[in-house]
C-alpha cells in the first residue's frame, strides 16, 4: 500500500467515525430547543424531563464528538503536512474560528445546561439550550467553509513561495459552495436527530411503557422528520447537486455513472459502473431524467466522462457511484416513511400502528449511513484533487511519515475506536433503558407532580 | 512587526491552555492519591466537571491559530512529532472518555479502572507536553526543506540527532509534572473543603520546594543545551524581569499557602506558568523551531509567517472572537464559583 493511500484512509476513517457523533448533536440541539421551549411556555414538567433525558444523550454524544474531533485538527498537520504548508493560511482560519467562535460558546453553555439547572432560572436554562444549539451549528458552518474552499477555492492568491493566502474574509465565509452544502448538511443532521428521537419513542411504545414520553418523542421527531426529509431533497439537495454539476462535471458524471455525453441523458437508478468497458452493468434507467434534474429540460446535454481527460476522473469511481446512490435512495425512503408517519400522527393513529413504529425503530441507523454516504460523495467527487483544480491529493500528504508509520497509527485508531464504539453503545443503552425517569430523584419528582 | 504580534498571540493562547487545562490535568494526577472516599472523588471530579472541556478548547484554538499564522511550523512540527502526537491524541481520548464514563457507571471495579485510566492519562499527557516544549527549545534535526521525523529516543543525548526523549526533554517532562500537579493541588484547595482540602494544602509546600529545585535545574540545562537562549535577555536586559517573575510567583505560592489565602496561591501558580512559558518563548524568538543540523536550517518567524493578507484577515476576527471567548469563560467560572457542593451538582 502506498503512503498516499494510507494517509487518505487515516483521515477518512477517523473523520467518518467522528461524524457519527456531531450529526446527532447538531440535529438534537435543535430538537432540545423545541422541547425546552414547549416546557417553558406551558410549564409542563414532563417536557422538561424529556429535554433533560435528551440532554443526557446529547452530553454523551458531545463528549465522544469532542474526543474524536481533536484528532481531526491534528491530522491536517500530522498526515497532510505538505497540504497544510501551502494552504494553512486559508483553511487554518475557519478551523481556528471554529474553536474561537463555536467551541468556547458551546462548552460554556453545555456545562451550564448539564450541570447548572439548579443554579440558574428556567429562562436562563432555556437560553443555555439555545446557545448550545447556536454553538454547534456555528461549528458545522466553519467545517463546511473549510471543506468548501478545498472543493471550490475562492478569494485566494498564491505567494511566490507557493503558499495560498486569503484575500477576503467575507468571500471565504460566503463561498456559494459552502452555503449550499451547509444547508444540505445541517438538514441532514436534523434528519438523524429526528429519526433517533422517533425511534426511541417507537421503542418505548412497542415495549408498552413510558407512553407519555414516547408520545412527545414521536410528535417532535416525526414533525421535524417530515420537514427535514423533504428539505434534504428539495430545495437543499437539488441546489447542491446542480452546483456540483456546473462546477465539478467529472464528479457529477461519475456520481451518475455517465460515461458518454448525452443530450437527454437518462438517470441510472441502479447498476454497477464498469471502468474497463466504460459502461454501466445491468442498469435500470429513467430516460431523460438526468438532463431534466440538472438543467431543467429533458433535452439538455450532460457532459460525460468521455469529455474529461482520464487523469482527472475521480479515482474511486464505483465507490463514488454507490455512495451517491445509497444517499439518494435512502433520502427517498426517509420522505416516504416520514410522510406516512406524519399522516398517521395527524389522524391520531401513529401511537397504535405497530408496523409504523417498527419501521421507525428499524430506520434509525439509516440517516447515519446516508450522511456518511453523502460526505463520501462530496469528498470522492473532489478526487483526484485535494484543492480542486489547484493541488492533487498525491502532492499533499506528509512524505516524512512513511506508509508503515501511518498504518501503525491507523490500526491504533481502529482498535481504540472499536473500544469507544462499544462503550458508547453501553452508555446509550443504559440511558434509553433507564429512561427519562431513570434516577430515583426524577422518579420521586414524578410522584410529586 | 505583525510577525512579532502573531508570535505573542500564539504564545498567549498556549499559556491560556496550560494555565486552564493545566489545573484539571493536575487534578487528574492528584485524585489518585488524595481521595480516600467515594465522596472525595466525586467532589474532586465535580470541581473540574463543568470546565475541563472548555479548557481543552484552548488547545484547539491555539492549534488553529498556529496553523494559519505559521503554516510551515505547523506542518513541519506536527508531521515530525508524528508518533508522540498520535499518543497524545490517544491519551486525550482515553482521558475524556474515562471521565465521562465515570459519571454513568457506578460499579466498584469499573470505577477503579476508570479512575486509574483518568489519572495515568493525565500524568502521561503532562509529561508529554513538558517533553514537547523541551524538544522545541532543544531543536530538531531539520532537513533543508524544513521537515524532519523524530524517533522516540536515540542515545538519550541532545546532540545533532536526538530522539523525542533524552535527558534534557525528560527534565522538561518532570518540570511540567511537578508544576501542574501543584497547580491542581492549589485548585483543589480553592474549590474543596474539609479533610480533602487539608490534604491538598499539605501537599503544596513540599511540591513548591520540589518545583523550585527542578526549575533551577531545568534553566541550567536549557542554557547548557542551547546557549543562544540567553541572547535576547542580554540584548534587552529589562527582560530579566521574567526570571524575577518566576521567583516571585514561586514565593507567592509558598507565602499565600501559609497565609491560607488559596485564591492568591492559585493565581501565583498561574503566574509561574505564565512566566516560565513566556520566558521560554522569549528565549527562542525570532526562531520558532531551532535545527540541530545547523542554524541556517532553523525555522524562523520570517520563514514560517503567513502572507500579509492572511494575517490582516486573521487579525480582523481574532480580537473580537477571543474577547467573546474570555467573556464566556468568565461567565462560566463565575456561575460555578465557590466551593464544590455535591448537593447542587446536576439537576
Amino acid at each position: 500500500m502506498t503512503a498516499e493511500l494510507i494517509h487518505r484512509l487515516h483521515f477518512a476513517f477517523t473523520i467518518t467515525f467522528h461524524y457519527l457523533f456531531p450529526q446527532l448533536t447538531m440535529g438534537l440541539a435543535l430538537l432540545i430547543v423545541v422541547l425546552k421551549s414547549v416546557a417553558l411556555k406551558t410549564g409542563n414538567a414532563t417536557w422538561d424531563r424529556a429535554a433533560r433525558f435528551w440532554g443526557h444523550i446529547f452530553g454523551i454524544n458531545f463528549v465522544f464528538g469532542v474526543v474524536t474531533g481533536i484528532p481531526m485538527e491534528f491530522e491536517f498537520g500530522t498526515n497532510w503536512a505538505r497540504f497544510s504548508q501551502v494552504s494553512g493560511g486559508v483553511i487554518g482560519q475557519p478551523l481556528a474560528m471554529e474553536g474561537v467562535f463555536s467551541f468556547f460558546l458551546e462548552s460554556a453553555f453545555l456545562g451550564l445546561f448539564l450541570y447548572g439547572e439548579k443554579r440558574i432560572s428556567k429562562l436562563a436554562h432555556w437560553f443555555s439550550a439555545v446557545m448550545v444549539f447556536v454553538g454547534s451549528w456555528i461549528s458545522g458552518f466553519f467545517i463546511i467553509v473549510t471543506d468548501a474552499w478545498m472543493q471550490h477555492p475562492v478569494a485566494y492568491d498564491r505567494l511566490p513561495n507557493g503558499q495560498f493566502e486569503v484575500l477576503s474574509f467575507w468571500q471565504l465565509l460566503m463561498n456559494p459552495w459552502g452555503l449550499l452544502q451547509y444547508m444540505h448538511n445541517m438538514v441532514g443532521a436534523v434528519v438523524t436527530g429526528s429519526f433517533v428521537m422517533s425511534a426511541v419513542g417507537a421503542f418505548y411504545l412497542l415495549e408498552g411503557r413510558r407512553a407519555r414520553y414516547a408520545h412527545i418523542f414521536l410528535k417532535v421527531g416525526v414533525i421535524a422528520g417530515v420537514i427535514a426529509s423533504v428539505a434534504i431533497i428539495f430545495p437543499t439537495g437539488d441546489m447542491a447537486g446542480k452546483y456540483v454539476a456546473r462546477n465539478q462535471p467529472a464528479a457529477i458524471a461519475a456520481m451518475e455513472g455517465l460515461f458518454h455525453s448525452e443530450a437527454g441523458a437518462g438517470m441510472v437508478l441502479m447498476g454497477q459502473p464498469n471502468e474497463e468497458t466504460g459502461e454501466i452493468d445491468n442498469p435500470i434507467v429513467v430516460n431523460d431524467m438526468l438532463s431534466f434534474l440538472v438543467y431543467g429540460t429533458t433535452k439538455a446535454e450532460v457532459k460525460g466522462l468521455d469529455q474529461i481527460p482520464k487523469d482527472q476522473w475521480p479515482t474511486a469511481l464505483p465507490l463514488l457511484f454507490y455512495a451517491y446512490h445509497i444517499m439518494a435512495g435512502l433520502g427517498t425512503w426517509f420522505v416516504l416513511l416520514m410522510l406516512v408517519c406524519a399522516f398517521l400522527l395527524w389522524r391520531g393513529k401513529l401511537y397504535t400502528a405497530r408496523w409504523a413504529l417498527w419501521a421507525l425503530l428499524l430506520s434509525f441507523p439509516l440517516p447515519y449511513i446516508a450522511n456518511t454516504a453523502g460526505w463520501m460523495t462530496a469528498e470522492l467527487g473532489r478526487q483526484p484533487w485535494l484543492i480542486y483544480g489547484l493541488m492533487r491529493t498525491s502532492e499533499g500528504y506528509s512524505n516524512t511519515v512513511s506508509a508503515s508509520n501511518g498504518l501503525f497509527t491507523l490500526i491504533g485508531f481502529m482498535g481504540l475506536y472499536t473500544l469507544l464504539g462499544l462503550l458508547f453503545t453501553v452508555l446509550i443503552y443504559r440511558e434509553i433503558s433507564s429512561g427519562p425517569e431513570g434516577n430515583p430523584e426524577e422518579a420521586q419528582a414524578v410522584h410529586a407532580d | 512587526m505583525i510577525g512579532f504580534l502573531w508570535f505573542w498571540l500564539v504564545a498567549v493562547m498556549i499559556v491560556g491552555y496550560v494555565v486552564l487545562d493545566g489545573f484539571d490535568l493536575g487534578v487528574g494526577v492528584l485524585h489518585l492519591f488524595l481521595c480516600r472516599t467515594e465522596n472525595d472523588r466525586r467532589t474532586t471530579l465535580a470541581s473540574i466537571g463543568p470546565v475541563w472541556d472548555g479548557n481543552e478548547v484552548w488547545l484547539l484554538a491555539a492549534g488553529g491559530t498556529l496553523y494559519f499564522a505559521f503554516p510551515l511550523l505547523y506542518a513541519s512540527a506536527f508531521s515530525g512529532f508524528y508518533l508522540p502526537l498520535m499518543m497524545v491524541l490517544w491519551l486525550l481520548i482515553l482521558r475524556g472518555i474515562s471521565l465521562e464514563l465515570r459519571n454513568h457507571i457506578d460499579v466498584g471495579v469499573w470505577r477503579a479502572l476508570l479512575d486509574g485510566v483518568f489519572g495515568l492519562a493525565s500524568a502521561a499527557l503532562i509529561i508529554f507536553y513538558g517533553a514537547a516544549l523541551a524538544n522545541v527549545l532543544r531543536g530538531v534535526p531539520l532537513q533543508a526543506d524544513g521537515y524532519f521525523f523524530l524517533p522516540l529516543w536515540t542515545d538519550w543525548k541532545p546532540g545533532p540527532h536526538p530522539g523525542i526523549l533524552d535527558w534534557y526533554t525528560v527534565i522538561g517532562g518532570l518540570v511540567a509534572l511537578v508544576a501542574l500537579t501543584l497547580h491542581g493541588a492549589l485548585w483543589l484547595v480553592v474549590k474543596t473543603s474539609g479533610a480533602l482540602a487539608d490534604r491538598a494544602r499539605r501537599l503544596v509546600n513540599p511540591l513548591c520546594l520540589q518545583l523550585a529545585a527542578i526549575t533551577v535545574i531545568s534553566l541550567g540545562a536549557t542554557i547548557a543545551v542551547r546557549p543562544a537562549s540567553l541572547d535576547n535577555y542580554f540584548n534587552y536586559p529589562f527582560t530579566f524581569v521574567v526570571p524575577v517573575g518566576v521567583i516571585a510567583s514561586l514565593s507567592g505560592i509558598w507565602f499565600f499557602n501559609r497565609k491560607a489565602q488559596p485564591v492568591r496561591g492559585f493565581l501565583s501558580s498561574c503566574g509561574y506558568l505564565f512566566f516560565m512559558l513566556a520566558g521560554a518563548c522569549w528565549g527562542l524568538y525570532p526562531t520558532l523551531l531551532p535545527a540541530t543540523t545547523g542554524a541556517e536550517r532553523d525555522i524562523t518567524l520570517a520563514r514560517a509567517i503567513s502572507g500579509p493578507h492572511t494575517l490582516a484577515v486573521g487579525l480582523a476576527w481574532w480580537g473580537f472572537g477571543m474577547a467573546l471567548a474570555v467573556g464566556y469563560m468568565v461567565f462560566v467560572y463565575s456561575k460555578f464559583r465557590g466551593k464544590v457542593d455535591l448537593a447542587s451538582v446536576g439537576h
